[in-house]
């Protein structure tokens, strides 16, 4: 009988390759739920989950409650706005007094890299990174290399590129850990100026040829530019990021192959890829976000199952 | 200690077909029946059981193979984790008549999720339940077995292992003594 080697979902770099391989198997097994007429188990009745998202999320946050509700868990939805955070609490004191609440799993997002391992040393339960500031976000990495297994195999030797806004991209550092855990080439293209100083020590090449990257590749993970993260001009101009790293149709026709492609979303039509692009069939962007839910649930069912009958 | 052979080969493949021969009694050419193996020791059965009704002569058995590890009420409370198996369902249960199938049948707690889980298909119009062995006497739930292999006595600790040859074709159910 396999269990996870952690007690908390804080980032891929704390997972074992056999951790990844009990996700994606009970992932599947949640998947096949999920496409049930009737979508939800019993599970984790016994259970109460807080999502507390200190940063805007659509796709995650409802990807989160969608599988807590399909475990049957009990869930709490805090967003900062709508909070004392705003009158000035601390990530810890409002923390605890929602576990006072008899709460047994956090969900946190929040802006400051590291503030999910942070909060699992301050408080005693079990926590999941939905992502922390430009550091990680673990779940989206795991749906990612969920849905690339499910297109094209195991990724053993497999040549995956990741492009765009690295510097910014807690999506590029989970992702880059999880895909080399899986044994895949990783390829990071994007301007030098949205790239971290660290890149050197993640184990990938680097090019700044998107035509080469893109011939080079079997699937490239496109980001968003995350203008909101930056407080200086990483490049000229949206326009002009367009034309030398954005994925047209034009871009895509000229391949001698035909390339997977993902996106995290939310999408900026027109500046990391075209609408053309985003709509076709070389896209898997809503198998993502179905697998999202099975590989989120998979997730909450692994870790609940660790937590303590008597907490 | 070796383990204690409850039942051999031989004896195992006469109780089969005899288990055969009442689900035909009752479910005729299976039309509006649908055999479900429960996950993971259940299935094996269920595959022997086709095989035999086929044999039979009868065709086109509609059957499914249900995983009840979501669906457990023992969740947490166990030592060992639980983990899922593959279900398949590509069956519509909707007013048919179901047979659960599945190896031991000890406390009723895996038959007692089965019947949560098989709601998710639809509702059946009756539930059977096949067992190749009964441990008597040990049963934490009201559930009782319709067609039943062999009945044994065990006590609370031991365990009954219904171990299949490699090509699943024939099986041998032993008894292991508590802490031998």
């Amino acid at each position: 009988m396999k269990k996870l080697t952690v007690p908390h979902l804080l980032g891929i770099k704390y997972l074992q390759i056999k951790d990844l391989e009990l996700i994606f198997e009970t992932a599947s097994q949640f998947k096949e739920i999920i496409n049930r007429p009737i979508k939800k188990v019993p599970s984790l009745r016994d259970i109460t989950i807080a999502n507390l998202f200190f940063e805007n999320s659509t796709r995650t946050k409802l990807s989160f409650e969608l599988a807590e509700k399909r475990l049957s868990a009990d869930v709490l939805n805090i967003s900062v706005g709508h909070s004392s955070i705003s009158k000035g609490e601390t990530l810890t004191d409002t923390v605890k007094n929602v576990l006072a609440m008899k709460v047994d799993m956090i969900v946190i997002r929040h802006p400051y890299p590291g503030a999910a391992h942070f909060l699992a040393n301050e408080v005693n339960s079990c926590i999941i990174n939905a992502g922390d500031g430009t550091h990680e976000h673990p779940s989206q990495a795991l749906l990612d290399a969920y849905s690339l297994i499910e297109k094209i195999g195991d990724l053993r030797g497999k040549k995956i590129a990741i492009l765009g806004d690295i510097l910014h991209s807690r999506v590029a550092l989970s992702n880059i850990y999880a895909l080399k855990m899986l044994g895949a080439n990783v390829k990071l293209c994007a301007p030098k100026s949205l790239l971290p100083k660290h890149v050197d020590s993640l184990g990938v090449t680097i090019s700044d040829d998107l035509m080469y990257v893109l011939n080079w590749c079997d699937a490239v993970n496109v980001l968003r530019v995350q203008n909101e993260r930056m407080d200086i001009n990483y490049f000229p101009s949206s326009r002009e990021y367009n034309q030398n790293f954005g994925i047209n149709k034009e871009c895509i026709e000229k391949l001698r192959k035909k390339i997977i492609i993902l996106h995290p979303g939310p999408i900026n039509r027109g500046v990391e890829i075209s609408s053309e692009v985003a709509d076709s069939d070389n896209t898997i962007i809503l198998d993502q976000v179905e697998n999202g839910v099975a590989i989120r649930m998979a997730i909450i069912f692994l870790l609940g199952s660790q937590i303590n009958i008597s907490a | 200690m070796k383990p204690k052979i409850l039942l051999n080969k031989k004896k195992v493949n006469t109780i089969l077909k005899r288990l055969c021969h009442q689900l035909i009694e009752t479910h005729g050419d299976f039309s509006n029946s649908v055999l479900v193996g429960v996950q993971p020791r259940g299935v094996l059965l269920l595959d022997q059981i086709i095989y035999l009704l086929e044999e039979e002569d009868i065709r086109e058995i509609k059957y499914g193979k249900l995983d009840v590890t979501f669906f457990r009420d023992d969740f947490r409370r166990k030592k060992k984790p639980l983990n899922a198996k593959s279900t398949e369902m590509n069956v519509i249960v909707e007013g048919k008549k179901v047979v659960f199938i599945d190896d031991v049948l000890y406390t009723g707690r895996s038959i007692r999720s089965a019947l949560t889980a098989i709601d998710s298909y639809g509702r059946p119009e009756s539930i059977e339940l096949l067992v190749l062995v009964d441990r008597r006497f040990s049963r934490h739930l009201p559930i009782q077995p319709d067609y039943l292999g062999a009945q044994i006595d065990a006590l609370q600790g031991d365990r009954v292992r219904v171990v299949w040859s490699k090509n699943s074709t024939e099986c041998i159910v032993y008894l292991e003594k508590k802490g031998k």
